[in-house]
């Protein structure tokens, strides 16, 4: 007897849903027969028998949702070998985050509702779980309620409902004009909107990938961020670029690249990388509204995991707010985007190691919010930043300049950084986890600031 | 196909003994007027660049007027303009004052960008003048972001994006004549074929001999007009506008014309003869022209010219004492306008 696993369509997935048998229980099948169509946020998908036999046993029934990656969901008898695709190495699981601890090439980081957040964060009051992607789609759905200047432009964001899924919706309520598929010429459209927007219109730009970003940076940095100081204050330009950013999982090096130091580095810009749902929703409504140019970097890997989110319909972030996302005494980790995960994952464990850390959620990177790490700074004295992306002239780089420039002395121990290694991100599984941060070498580094 | 009824169009301007001028004596006085003004404009600017008092780049028009002056004769207000680095004569041509624009040139806090933006950044959201780019080819996509605002908006407005040929050959500016076919989005292309792009003749850089044909792949209809004959570009600039504004989607024009001063102020000029730009200058030059126009076809008489002229002169000699008396910036502007402080 075979067990026919639930594979997983692509690096990233954790779970799906199983939409129809095509073969019923006792059928015979060959390799090759589809037996299952599955669905995911991104597409559907045929499964294919690999070995032959007889369909003994089906054991996740048609129309179920959330079948995690890897679930036996039918049993196939005189078969051999294993069943179908086998599911991509270790995709996160976010029922399990504890299993996935060394699994560090997909932090796995599975949101711990911030217990204890020490900034008065305004209180927005009853929550409900939304995953980051749908935090995403009602924050722009909201916006352009409220405002028919707003509209969304970029590749498959219309028909397609989104590469990525984060447009679902869209089209349907607002229509071709204000959801708009585009060519895939991002230097074009990119170029397109940057000039709607000098007209007072506010476009939001997704990039499939902030990789394909630099096929359009010129507009970014040279349009869009300089023409005001240009202009001598004549000229804004409302507009946020918004789409995936950093490594997904298992799409080496053009594909796997974290940009946020690149745009962090360039005045006229705000650059924002939420980690939270709360954070993707209440942030991307703050950038719409914003009248500057915004980049907003999004995280595949978050895409699908689930936080608490305010259920009030004002619900809305300031851009240039760190978050302490959980108070500590001994250590400040400095985190942003899904770094935060882990973080939070990393101060868990150091708690039962007796060393209590403090975690900040950077949230915005420019302007960035020294005050809030400062502040923790002075009263842990130790500082340690995290970032997915390489440490040359990176944002962690940054974070811990500005400390040493602002409470030099209030520092026990010089500033680790914790980071992706300084190459480009290999393919391989094992090259690829060994070269994105890993939990244990926060640990390692809270205990090296720690002396412990 | 549209392209080939505008190429038979073509041509058939009044200044080709046409019995029925196809501009009116006002217009063709406003024209003058303007082109002068451009050309006094651009030589106290070399002047002055020449005297220490404007810095870095410096590309100036002269030559060329023609071409924005006789668009400008086709717009409506609400219209909007935007062009490259070679940018004065479109500020002055869509209405924004000498002073402003000179002083920004000798940077002053009088100048359109408090004199943060210098020649090839300036702006009027007032006038229909979104700049003033110093990326080659940017400014045509950005153009079509301005067409597909109007788009957007539903306003019966029309942009009009000048480049050069040497930008023509831009990967971005093919992307944007997709993106405005596509949509059909209001956009004039302007192409001011000078001939050579800084010292690189078109023969050099483009392998189409033709690039009014450059739009031809998106149905795009195109003309090569006479750049030296502003009533052949007010002609067919009236076909391509009427086109964009009737909801047909973008139009392309190809403006034959000649820049008489090098690419810019530091400019060896090593690759053209003197022959060639004097005889250019002697046997085309649109201001030329139009006076001759004015006098020969509407019966001007020269002490009516006399007048704009003078008045041409005047303007610019204000500008030009304005720009050298307007203050420097204060010290305090470094910081202000890098973003919108709002809320």
């Amino acid at each position: 007897m075979t067990q026919i696993l639930m594979p997983a369509l692509s690096p990233t997935m954790t779970e799906g849903k199983l939409a129809r048998w095509l073969k019923a229980e006792g059928d015979a099948v060959k390799a090759g027969d589809v037996i299952a169509e599955i669905e995911t946020d991104k597409a559907t998908m045929e499964v294919e028998a690999v070995d032959e036999g007889t369909l003994s046993k089906i054991l996740v029934p048609e129309g179920t949702d959330g079948v995690a990656v890897n679930t036996p969901i039918a049993e196939l008898d005189g078969g051999a070998a294993e069943a179908p695709k086998p599911a991509a190495p270790e995709a996160p699981k976010a029922e399990a985050p504890k299993a996935e601890k060394m699994e560090t090439a997909k932090p796995a980081a599975t949101p711990v509702p911030a217990q204890a957040a020490a900034a008065p964060e305004k209180d927005w009051g009853a929550t409900k779980p939304m995953t980051v992607r749908e935090a995403l789609r009602d924050a722009m759905a909201a916006e352009m309620r409220a405002d028919k200047d707003v509209f969304l432009i970029g590749e498959e964001v219309g028909q397609y409902q989104g590469a990525y899924k984060i447009s679902q919706g869209l089209l349907d309520e607002f229509g071709p004009k204000r959801v708009i598929d585009m060519p895939i010429t991002e230097h074009g459209f990119t170029g397109m909107a940057v000039g709607a927007a000098m007209t007072g219109l506010k476009p939001i730009v997704e990039f499939m990938t902030f990789n394909f970003s630099m096929q359009a940076i010129d507009h970014i940095v040279n349009s869009a961020a300089k023409t005001l100081y240009m202009s001598g204050g004549q000229l804004g330009c409302p507009i946020v670029f918004r789409g995936p950013n950093g490594a997904a999982s298992r799409v080496a090096a053009q594909h796997s690249q974290c940009y946020a130091s690149w745009y962090a580095h360039l005045p006229g810009l705000k650059v924002v990388a939420p980690w939270s749902a709360a954070d993707a929703k209440g942030l991307l409504r703050a950038a719409i509204r914003d009248p500057n140019p915004i980049v907003f970097l999004e995280n595949e890997i978050l895409y699908g995991q689930t936080f608490d989110v305010p259920t009030d319909e004002d619900f809305i972030l300031p851009i240039g707010k760190a978050k302490v996302e959980r108070e500590g005494t001994d250590v400040t980790l400095v985190a942003f985007s899904i770094m935060v995960g882990m973080a939070i994952q990393a101060a868990e464990e150091l708690a039962a190691q007796g060393i209590s850390a403090e975690v900040i959620n950077l949230r915005t990177l420019r302007p960035l919010d020294i005050e809030t790490v400062v502040r923790s700074v002075k009263k842990t004295n130790r500082l340690v930043t995290l970032e997915e992306g390489w440490p040359y002239a990176g944002i962690g780089a940054e974070v811990a300049m500005q400390i040493l420039e602002n409470c030099f002395d209030d520092l026990d121990a010089p500033p680790v950084r914790v980071h992706g290694l300084d190459i480009p991100m290999p393919y391989a599984a094992n090259l690829e986890k060994l070269a994105l941060p890993r939990l244990e070498q926060v640990i390692e580094a809270a205990k090296r600031v720690t002396y412990k | 196909m549209a392209e080939t009824a505008a190429r038979a169009a073509r041509g058939k301007g009044a200044s080709k003994g046409a019995n029925q001028p196809s501009i009116s004596k006002d217009q063709l006085t406003r024209a003058y007027r303007d082109m002068l003004l451009i050309r006094r404009f651009e030589e106290k600017a070399g002047q002055l660049y020449g005297m220490g008092l404007i810095g870095g780049f410096c590309h100036l028009y002269i030559g060329q007027e023609a071409v924005v002056v006789g668009m400008q004769l086709c717009l409506k207000p609400g219209d909007e303009v935007i062009t490259s680095y070679r940018d004065h004569g479109h500020m002055l041509a869509t209405g924004m004052e000498a002073r402003g624009v000179m002083a920004e040139l000798t940077g002053r806090i009088g100048g359109y960008s408090k004199g943060k933006g210098g020649s090839m950044h300036m702006f009027s959201r007032e006038k229909g003048f979104y700049g003033g780019h110093g990326i080659v080819g940017a400014q045509v996509a950005l153009g079509v972001g301005l067409a597909f605002a109007n788009w957007y908006r539903n306003d019966g407005a029309v942009a009009c994006a000048y480049f050069g040929e040497g930008a023509s050959n831009q990967g971005q500016v093919f992307e944007s004549l997709n993106l405005a076919a596509l949509f059909k989005l209001p956009c004039v292309f302007i192409i001011e074929n000078n001939k050579y792009g800084m010292g690189t003749s078109v023969e050099r850089a483009s392998a189409s001999r033709d690039l009014s044909k450059n739009g031809s792949p998106w149905g795009i209809p195109g003309e090569q007009v006479n750049g030296m004959d502003v009533v052949a570009v007010k002609e067919a600039g009236e076909r391509a506008v009427a086109h964009c504004r009737a909801g047909n989607g973008p139009y392309l024009l190809e403006m034959k014309t000649y820049r008489y001063r090098g690419h810019s102020m530091s400019d060896p000029a090593k690759y053209r003869t003197r022959e060639e730009v004097q005889k250019m200058r002697e046997q085309n030059d649109c201001i030329e022209t139009a006076r001759k126009m004015l006098l020969e076809v509407f019966d001007a008489r020269e002490a009516d010219l006399k007048v704009i002229d003078d008045e041409v002169k005047a303007i610019v000699q204000d500008s030009a004492e304005f720009a050298q008396t307007s203050p420097e910036p204060d010290e305090s502007e470094l910081w202000t306008d890098v973003l919108v402080e709002s809320r």
